[in-house]
């Protein structure tokens, strides 16, 4: 296993990982004078499990809030696809190709759960306001087109049942599950997952891991997520970046990272000074 | 039948009309308030503004006329000709997007994710200001506004009804002319917001903006769409109301009268809008004949708002809106 080979390599278990989809060259983001992120740089390959960990208040979702373009850093610059990214809007990130979820989940708690996800095919679609107005032909095929797809991935995450229910009376669990629905069914290049395990009961984490290996496994997306629990971290990911107070005190294998002694001090406590 | 009945026939589907007129008004701020939760007070100026620009189109005014002329000492007044009426609400409907595109760059765009009640405040604030613009441009007279629409009673009906029960109903051809535009208008929302692209988006950005950038929604995108709609459904209300009593300042009132429909219909429903503002039509009307005689009349002025005040004691979420049930 040779993860500095450029053209990609082959997991323990199996799975070819590609070249670099996204790199993230020397991140410094500030909110007035307190550093969320200092200096950080790192990559994600193509078909890879890359976990972001560390304690409370590291800047781990700043990054992935820098990744999805809710937060334009100040310094450092940001690679996609090969080509660097100027500052972007969060929606024209999205129509990119990077799709995400949210820590405390955001859907549309008044629509149903298939419209919910229908609307992360919205950049997909492409008959004009006028056509749409009219629900002229292309528009109408264009939506028999997109349903079908959104019920495979209905299909796909087990939610069946819930189709036509208001997102609003769903309990946690499955809210986040529709919530990764919606991400999916944008057909991402990369798919960010702000803890999504986060607050979910045993049997709820060991779903969400399932669906999350499934993911990657059945649609080669690239996934990146931050996770607090460290067990499912090191079962899930290929590599893990470790950041700490703003900084990336540790990058490699699950095994390099669980050994890394700044990594040991940062989760058993260490006074900083 | 007796007379007194089919009088009370005819004061209720005149109210029917009227209420039709109501809720034209009335949807324009379901529309607005489901896409972005702001309750637009503008709207009625909104109305106001659409039918002025209307008329002046039509009749050649220069805007702006009275203020060259004060500061230039010129002698302004028209361009001399006289569009036709399909031209002027084609015009008129493009300045009401330009105003969309406006508002939405030098107001909303400045205020996103601030409290419902300061994007209230600046809707007030939008209002006062389309008020003066609208005297401004086009001058504060009262104008006539005639696109051609059919007015007057309806001979068919009259005489249908004279040969049924030998007396026959005073229906205005306006108001029927109005009602079914206000059914088309419905009917196309409805389905526009219900199944498409961009009206799934619109629900979305109602709900939650941050979801909504996240899944690739533009927000500016959106609400210029949003205001662009709901200054299409002010230019039609502002066509009808125009039509029926001229344009002029008081046009912008009839949102007070809209109010009370919204809370009636409840304000994230668009057919609630629409049965809200039939039943405060023919409600006012049929109380007026029945109850008015008995406590001296006038009754038209203030039945609408007791009415509503009922509602929000009994039923504040109104007949078709949303229960708002917090999970605990």
């Amino acid at each position: 296993m040779n993860q500095m080979n450029p053209e990609g390599y082959t997991t323990a278990d199996g799975r070819k990982i590609g070249p670099v989809l996204m790199e993230m060259k020397n991140i410094t983001l500030r909110f007035g004078g307190v550093k969320a992120i200092t200096d950080i740089s790192f990559d994600i390959r193509e078909g890879e499990i890359r976990a972001i960990i560390g304690p409370n208040g590291a800047g781990k979702s700043s990054m992935l809030n820098v990744i999805s373009g809710f937060y334009v850093p100040q310094e450092g610059e940001v690679w996609f696809k090969g080509y660097k990214r100027g500052p972007m809007k969060p929606y024209q990130v999205a129509r990119l190709g990077i799709a995400r979820t949210f820590q405390n989940i955001a859907l549309f708690d008044g629509m149903s759960v298939l419209d919910n996800i229908m609307t992360g095919r919205l950049t997909l679609m492409n008959s004009g306001l006028m056509a749409q107005a009219m629900w002229w032909g292309t528009a109408e095929k264009e939506e028999t087109a997109h349903r079908e797809k959104v019920e495979k991935i209905i299909d796909f995450l087990e939610i069946q049942a819930i189709r036509k229910t208001p997102v609003g009376r769903l309990p946690y669990g499955l809210k986040k599950r529709v919530e990764l629905a919606r991400a999916l069914a944008a057909e991402p290049k990369l798919l960010l997952l702000d803890e999504p395990m986060a607050g979910m009961n045993v049997e709820e984490k060991e779903d969400m891991c399932r669906f999350i290996l499934d993911v990657n496994d059945e649609f080669g997306t690239t996934i990146a997520l931050i996770e607090h629990d460290m067990g499912v971290v090191m079962d899930l990911s290929d590599r893990v970046v470790v950041m700490d107070y703003g900084k990336k005190i540790g990058d490699g294998t699950p095994d390099e990272v669980r050994n890394n002694p700044d990594v040991i001090n940062a989760y058993l406590g260490v006074s900083h000074d | 039948m007796p007379d007194q009945l089919l009088y009370a026939i005819e004061a209720g589907l005149n109210g029917l009309m009227a209420g039709v007129l109501y809720a034209l008004v009335a949807l324009g701020f379901v529309l607005i308030f489901k896409a972005s939760g702001i309750f637009n007070y503008a709207q009625g100026v909104l109305a106001l503004f659409a039918a002025l620009t209307l008329v002046g189109f039509q009749n050649g005014q220069i805007p702006f006329a009275h203020l060259l002329n004060a500061i230039f000492g010129t002698d302004l007044h028209e361009f001399g000709w006289h569009l036709p009426a399909i031209v002027a609400i084609v015009l008129a409907g493009g300045v009401m997007v330009l105003l969309a595109i406006v508002i939405e760059r030098y107001v909303l765009k400045h205020l996103v994710n601030q409290a419902p009640i300061i994007l209230f405040m600046a809707t007030i604030g939008m209002a006062y200001f389309l008020e003066g613009l609208g005297d401004i441009m086009w001058g504060a007279d009262i104008k006539k506004l005639d696109v051609g629409l059919p007015q007057g009673i309806n001979e068919t009906i009259d005489s249908v009804t004279y040969n049924a029960f030998g007396y026959g109903f005073f229906i205005d051809n306006l108001d029927i002319v109005a009602s079914v535009v206000a059914a088309a208008l419905v009917i196309s929302l409805t389905i526009f917001s219900q199944y498409s692209k961009q009206g799934r988006a619109l629900r979305a950005v109602a709900d939650d903006h941050q979801a909504a950038l996240s899944v690739g929604i533009s927000l500016r995108f959106i609400w210029v769409l949003v205001w662009s709609i709901a200054g299409f459904v002010a230019l039609v209300a502002g066509i009808m109301w125009g039509s029926k009593s001229g344009v002029q300042f008081s046009l912008s009132l009839i949102a007070l009268k809209a109010l009370p429909v919204l809370m009636l219909g409840g304000f994230t429903s668009i057919p609630g809008a629409i049965v809200g503002g039939l039943i405060i039509g023919m409600g006012e009307k049929l109380f007026e004949f029945f109850v008015g005689p008995m406590i001296g009349g006038a009754t038209e002025n203030w039945f609408a708002y007791v009415l509503a005040l009922l509602f929000l004691v009994f039923r504040p979420q109104g007949l078709f809106g949303e229960k708002i049930i917090e999970r605990v």
